[in-house]
């Protein structure tokens, strides 16, 4: 299934670009998503992780086509 | 109800009169309190000259969180109508760079989801800041805690 990746603001400085697309196999996580990305690289700590313009937990399963975006603590306002 | 992301200088004064102006033909005698919180850029942050700032959003996702924060000020307390603009993109120290208005019957409510948005919008609504300072730039780390 093809997955969608945004990151944000210092991550993305950090990552070097703004996304990614990840071909993964059914039953993946949010969490799975950045360790098949990233197997290198924990997730930083404070990370904050959505899944269609929704904040997702960690533990949240991705499906077919879904946008999971990965950035740091907001400081809007 | 109103809600937008603006990527250019606003007055919320003049933005204020205007809504209102429209709310007093549609709500005519029914709010008797209005709470309004404005948050402007200073030129000082963490002992650091701050000359300039850029406010990133993640289209979309910026807009559907501030959406239901409203949404969720609307379910807490008698509301009568809300306006919430933000900026982004590149602001200047004086900037204004968000405004909150809430309308309802009385004043607890009122001043009740007025801090409830401002609070829910700081740590919640995708948005983030690059500060430019007298010599190179740096991402505002962490928003300050809620005060009691």
């Amino acid at each position: 299934m093809a997955i969608h990746v945004k990151y944000f603001a210092s991550l993305r400085d950090r990552l070097g670009r703004a996304g990614d697309e990840l071909e993964a196999s059914a039953g993946l996580t949010v969490a799975g998503v950045w360790a098949a990305l990233h197997p290198d690289a924990p997730l930083p700590p404070n990370t904050l992780t959505a899944v269609n313009l929704d904040y997702a937990e960690l533990t949240q399963a991705v499906r077919e086509g879904d946008e999971v975006a990965f950035f740091p603590p907001v400081t809007g306002g | 109800m109103r809600i937008e992301l603006r990527d250019q200088p606003f007055s919320p004064l003049a933005e204020l009169a205007e809504y209102q102006a429209e709310l007093e033909q549609r709500l005519s005698g029914q709010y008797g309190a209005t709470a309004i919180f404005i948050g402007t850029m200073r030129d000082i942050n963490e002992g650091a000259a701050v000359r300039g700032m850029t406010l990133e959003h993640y289209p979309g996702m910026t807009e559907r969180q501030l959406q239901r924060m409203v949404e969720a000020a609307f379910q807490e307390w008698p509301l009568l109508d809300a306006l919430v603009l933000h900026r982004v993109g590149a602001l200047q120290p004086n900037d204004p760079i968000v405004l909150i208005a809430v309308w309802s019957a009385h004043r607890a409510e009122a001043f009740a989801a007025c801090r409830f948005l401002i609070e829910e919008l700081k740590s919640k609504a995708p948005l983030w800041k690059r500060e430019t300072l007298t010599s190179g730039s740096r991402w505002v780390e962490h928003n300050t805690a809620a005060p009691d």
